[in-house]
Order: C-alpha cells, then sequence, then structure tokens
C-alpha cells in the first residue's frame, strides 16, 4: 500500500505541475485508488466524521474570532449580546460551535471504542493509537479553554478548577498556578491567553491529524475480523468510490443529528450557569464540566486525597496510550474474543457510570460508587487485558478477509 | 448476458456515415441518482455558506447606528459643526449669504466635477457633506483655503463653500449623504 504512486495526470498543465508537486498522485493514492478491507462495517466512517467536524470547528471557530472579544469585562457581553443578537447569523455559528465541539467528543468517544472493540490498536498500529491518545488529549484542552471564553460562572469555576490542579504538585505547585493564571487567580491575564492558546491548539491537532493518516495509511485499515489484508485483488475495494461514498452517507445522517442539536435544543447540553457572567467572588452551586470531561471529573473526586486524585485523574489518560502493550492478545477483534468482549461492554458501562457520577453531587453514597467504577476503569487496563492477552479461550478466526465476507469461495488452489 | 452489474446496453448499429459515430446512452437510475445527490450537495454547501459570508455584514446595532439625528438650532450663521455619521466625520455649514453667493456664482463648466450648487443642497443656508476628502481619505479644514470652504492639508486639495473641488489632485467633490429636514431645526442623516 506504500510506495511512489501510478497516477499520471490526464492533461498537460496537470504533467507540469506533478513533475514539481506530485499533490494529485498523493490525493490519489491516499484517497482514490487506496486500498481499504471490504469488510469495514459504519464503525469505520467516524475518522471522515472527524475530520469533518474539525474543520467545522476550525471554521466557526475563526468566523467567532471576528466578533469575540477576549476582556475579562467585555467578553460575556460579546458573546451573548453581539453574536447572539446583533451579528447576522451568529446566532447560528455559535451554536454550530458549541454543540459541534459535543459532537466532536460524541464521534472521538465512537472511534476509540472502535479501536478497543476491533484491536486497532495492536501491532503494526501502536503508534496510530498513541499518536490518537494525543489528539484526544489536544482536544481536551482545546475544548477546556474554549469553555472558558465565554466567561459565564461555569466558564469561571471551570477554568479555576482544572488550574487548581496544578497547586497539588508539591513544593512548586503554586508557582505553577500563578503561572498559569498571570496571577493570583484566574482572571483577565487568564483568558487573553486562554484564547491564544485556543486559537493555536486546533491547528496542532490538524497535525497530528496528518500524521495520524499516515501512519494509517503504512499498514492500512484494521476491519471487523481483525485478520490483516493479505490479497489486495480478493480483500479489498478502492477508497473511492466504496468508501467515499459511504463516508457522505453515515456523515451526512450524522449532520442530521446535528442540525436538530442547533435548531431544536441547542441548549440542551450547556450548562444554565453559564448564562450568567463570571463572578470571581462566588461559585456556582454545583459545579461541572461538559458532558465530555465527565468520567474524568468523577475519577478525580473519587480518590479522597488531592494529590492522588489528581494523579489518578491524569493516569486515567496516559494508561489509554499503553494499551497496546497491555493487551497482547495475537486475536484483534472482540468478534472472535468472547471473554474480552463481555468485558468491552462491562467497560462501556464503567465509563458510562463515570460519566453519570460526575453530573452528581458528591456524597458518601455515590462516592463508594465512584471509586469502585474507578477501580473498574483501571482494572480494565490493568488486569483484564493482560489477564487475557494469553489465557482466553478465543474463536477461530477467518484465514482471510475475503473467506470472512464473500459468499463464493475464492479460487482453490491448483491441484 | 445480465450478471446483476450495470451493463451497458447495446445498441442498434448506426450505418452510412453515421457508422463510427458514438452513440449516447440513454440517462440511467446511476445518472439520476448522482444528479440528484449532488443538487442536493449543493443545495447544502449553500445554505451552509451563505451564513458565514453573511455574518461579515455590518451587524444589527452597526445598522441602527446608521442614522443619525441633529438639531440645528444650536448652530450659528457661519460656523461649520462636525458630527459622526458611519463612524466618520460629517460636516454641517450653516452659510452666510455671502458664501451662498459665491457658491451659486460660479461657471459650472470650469469644475473639475461640474456640479451647480442647487444640486448639492436641499436649503442654501445648510449644506450637509461628507467630511472625508476624495483624494485619499483625510479630513478637511473648514474656512480655511483660497475658496474659503475647505483645505485638506495631506496634499493641498481646495474645496469651495459648496464643497466643490477647485485646486488640487482631489479628483471629486465632497459627497453629500442622504437626508432629510425633519422640520426646520433638525435634520436626519443617513
Amino acid at each position: 500500500m506504500s510506495g511512489p504512486s501510478t497516477y499520471v495526470p490526464k492533461s498537460a498543465i496537470g504533467r507540469w505541475f506533478e513533475a514539481r508537486l506530485p499533490l494529485m498522485g498523493m490525493v490519489h493514492s491516499s484517497f482514490i485508488a487506496y486500498p481499504v478491507p471490504r469488510n469495514l462495517n459504519y464503525m469505520w466512517t467516524f475518522g471522515a466524521i472527524l475530520s469533518f467536524m474539525l474543520v467545522a470547528q476550525i471554521v466557526t471557530g475563526v468566523v467567532l474570532a471576528m466578533h469575540y472579544i477576549p476582556s475579562a469585562n467585555e467578553a460575556f457581553d460579546s458573546v451573548t449580546n453581539d453574536i447572539m443578537r446583533n451579528v447576522n447569523y451568529g446566532w447560528l455559528v455559535r451554536y454550530m460551535h458549541t454543540n459541534g465541539a459535543s459532537l466532536f467528543f460524541f464521534a472521538v468517544y465512537i472511534h476509540m471504542f472502535r479501536g478497543f472493540y476491533y484491536g486497532s490498536f495492536k501491532p503494526p498500529r501502536e503508534l496510530l493509537w498513541i499518536i490518537g491518545v494525543i489528539i484526544y488529549f489536544l482536544m481536551m484542552a482545546t475544548a477546556f479553554m474554549g469553555y472558558v471564553l465565554p466567561w459565564g460562572s461555569m466558564s469561571y469555576a471551570g477554568a479555576t478548577v482544572i488550574t487548581n490542579l496544578t497547586s497539588a504538585i508539591p513544593f512548586v505547585g503554586n508557582s505553577i498556578a500563578h503561572w498559569l493564571w498571570g496571577g493570583y487567580a484566574v482572571g483577565a491575564p487568564t483568558l487573553t491567553r486562554f484564547y491564544s492558546l485556543h486559537y493555536l491548539l486546533p491547528f496542532i491537532i490538524a497535525a497530528f491529524v496528518g500524521l495520524h493518516v499516515w501512519a494509517l495509511h503504512v499498514p492500512g485499515q484494521n476491519n471487523p475480523d481483525g485478520v490483516e489484508v493479505q490479497n489486495v485483488d480478493r480483500d479489498t475495494v478502492a477508497f473511492t468510490p466504496y468508501a467515499t461514498i459511504k463516508d457522505v452517507f453515515a456523515l451526512s445522517i450524522f449532520l442530521i443529528f446535528y442540525a436538530w442539536l442547533i435548531f431544536y435544543i441547542p441548549n440542551y447540553l450547556l450548562d444554565p450557569d453559564n448564562s450568567k457572567v463570571a463572578n470571581p467572588l462566588m461559585t456556582p452551586a454545583h459545579v461541572v464540566p461538559e458532558w465530555y470531561l465527565l468520567p474524568f471529573y468523577a475519577i478525580l473526586r473519587a480518590i479522597p486525597n488531592k494529590l492522588m486524585g489528581v494523579i489518578a485523574l491524569f493516569a486515567a489518560i496516559v494508561v489509554l496510550a499503553l494499551v497496546p502493550w497491555l493487551d497482547r492478545s495475537p486475536v484483534k477483534s472482540a468478534k472472535y474474543r468472547p471473554t474480552y468482549r463481555f468485558f468491552f461492554w462491562v467497560f462501556v458501562v464503567v465509563c458510562i457510570g463515570l460519566g453519570y457520577l460526575g453530573s452528581q453531587e458528591p456524597t458518601e453514597g455515590t462516592a463508594l460508587i465512584a471509586r469502585i467504577l474507578t477501580a473498574g476503569y483501571f482494572g480494565f487496563f490493568l488486569v483484564v487485558m493482560p489477564l487475557l492477552s494469553f489465557t482466553e479461550k478465543t474463536k477461530p478466526i477467518p484465514a482471510s478477509i475475503a473467506d470472512a465476507v464473500l459468499p463464493n469461495k475464492p479460487a482453490q488452489a491448483q491441484a | 448476458m445480465h450478471d446483476g452489474r450495470h451493463a451497458a446496453r447495446s445498441e442498434p448499429s448506426l450505418g452510412g456515415w453515421m457508422a463510427n459515430a458514438t452513440t449516447i446512452e440513454k440517462p440511467n437510475r446511476r445518472d439520476f441518482l448522482y444528479l440528484a445527490t449532488g443538487s442536493v450537495g449543493a443545495a447544502g454547501v449553500a445554505a451552509i455558506a451563505w451564513p458565514l459570508i453573511d455574518q461579515m455584514n455590518p451587524d444589527a446595532s452597526t445598522l441602527a447606528m446608521s442614522s443619525i439625528e441633529v438639531d440645528l438650532g444650536a448652530i450659528p450663521e457661519g460656523q461649520i459643526v462636525t458630527v459622526k455619521w458611519r463612524g466618520g466625520p460629517v460636516f454641517i455649514r450653516h452659510r452666510t449669504e455671502k458664501e451662498i453667493e459665491e457658491a451659486q456664482n460660479v461657471n459650472i463648466g470650469e469644475l473639475r466635477d461640474p456640479q451647480s450648487d442647487a444640486q448639492r443642497v436641499k436649503k442654501p443656508e445648510w449644506l450637509i457633506v461628507v467630511g472625508v476628502c476624495t483624494h485619499l481619505g483625510c479630513v478637511p479644514l473648514g474656512h480655511e483655503g483660497k475658496y474659503e470652504g475647505w483645505f485638506c492639508p495631506c496634499h493641498g486639495s481646495m474645496y469651495d463653500t459648496s464643497g466643490r473641488i477647485r485646486q488640487g489632485p482631489a479628483p471629486l467633490n465632497l459627497a453629500v449623504p442622504e437626508y432629510t429636514f425633519l422640520s426646520d431645526a433638525r435634520v436626519k442623516i443617513g
């Protein structure tokens, strides 16, 4: 699948250009002629959906930046009054951006769970997976800073809580916190630097997405049966038109969902406390991050010790990068791993449970459940994956992709 | 024969001088689907592109500032008042008899931008012009210059008491904005 492109442009101008900058050949070999396994299901369309959402967030973000004022005195009004009420279609662009962020994370979670289920992180795709974890972390940083920008009550509270995590670090913690804030608390300097970084990070994400696709195109896609491509003619189809049109179709369904959010329930995922301007002297009664950060918030709160809670929070993200070395089962796809499949679904329930607990007031009762679920979260990675790697009784895997999905057996070997 | 895939329709062979012509197939289901999908897609792209472009147009608060009302009662004869309209200066000049006469007794043919004074005012004693030099945009100084209208210090353009360009590099007379007299002492500009 790697190697120089065989594309020859039809026009003379095309050949002149191609001889100097082989852009068309790269597009052709990466997205047109590029072979993809013929057994991919719709779980494989989320890469394209994510690429679209990244572009959508950047476009709507750049447009919002034409009207937003990153000053502590004016930020809230520039959003709530100017953008939402004065700017032509400002309300639409703002809702696209906030709901787009939520759907960006919704798509990335499906994309990641696909990876867990089908073993897409296994050799030779370990680096592809790690780049994905980096992109995920950058997304969380970007979303966190973006949430601060409207300078609502929850924006301020969230900024305070997350930046205060650094104060847990022994000796240098407070200095780091002051350095992040540019002062003794979240304030105007914090807002302007978060604005600058919020504008910057998506382009860093885009660069890592480029590396992500490049790392993917070396071995090619994994597939639902977890069996690598053996014969390009029998096992694969060309990306265009098959994967292209499938991605476009899946994207259009996704966009219907996106439009439903934007036009009918645009504030459903937004915290009502953020419709009030930030007040440094008063914290909202009920501080919660956006839904996509809730599981990590629950893990943070589950540990009673401040520093250990912060370590657990970051460990919960770092452990994702270690998965290629924690799960060593030679069978990739959970389709043929019944025990792993059971624990995978338990893990999904654990994550949803953690997310729910993150949204609730912490009480004695919920604290116990949160600790159990946190143990479940880390247990899936640190206990279940290594244990099952070599002890699990797996089902026999198909000889090839073609064997798995084509009705007629491929030509038998000559007698 | 047909094996389930899209097979090219066999066309009857053409005879005579058309023997080597290529025939065009009738549009089939696939063509229709491509066209329909493409059209809906194009409509979708247009629907999303328009708000992203229109948001750069002046917003509601700017449009609300696009008209102003000025009280003329406070302006004595001979004085020029500068007001801010749409982000820039507008000169309101309460002209004296002498200034009105000078403005009206000019040979139109000699003007770089021929306009009679009557074409530029509604009431002769009130001259309302945009205070931006038509050369490169500086704000000219009132009661200055040989023609006692305005003088632009940037490159030496001189305007008369009707705001018309008389000397210097400016190509056009000072612009006359849209305005209406709400009463004898109140004007709405824009």
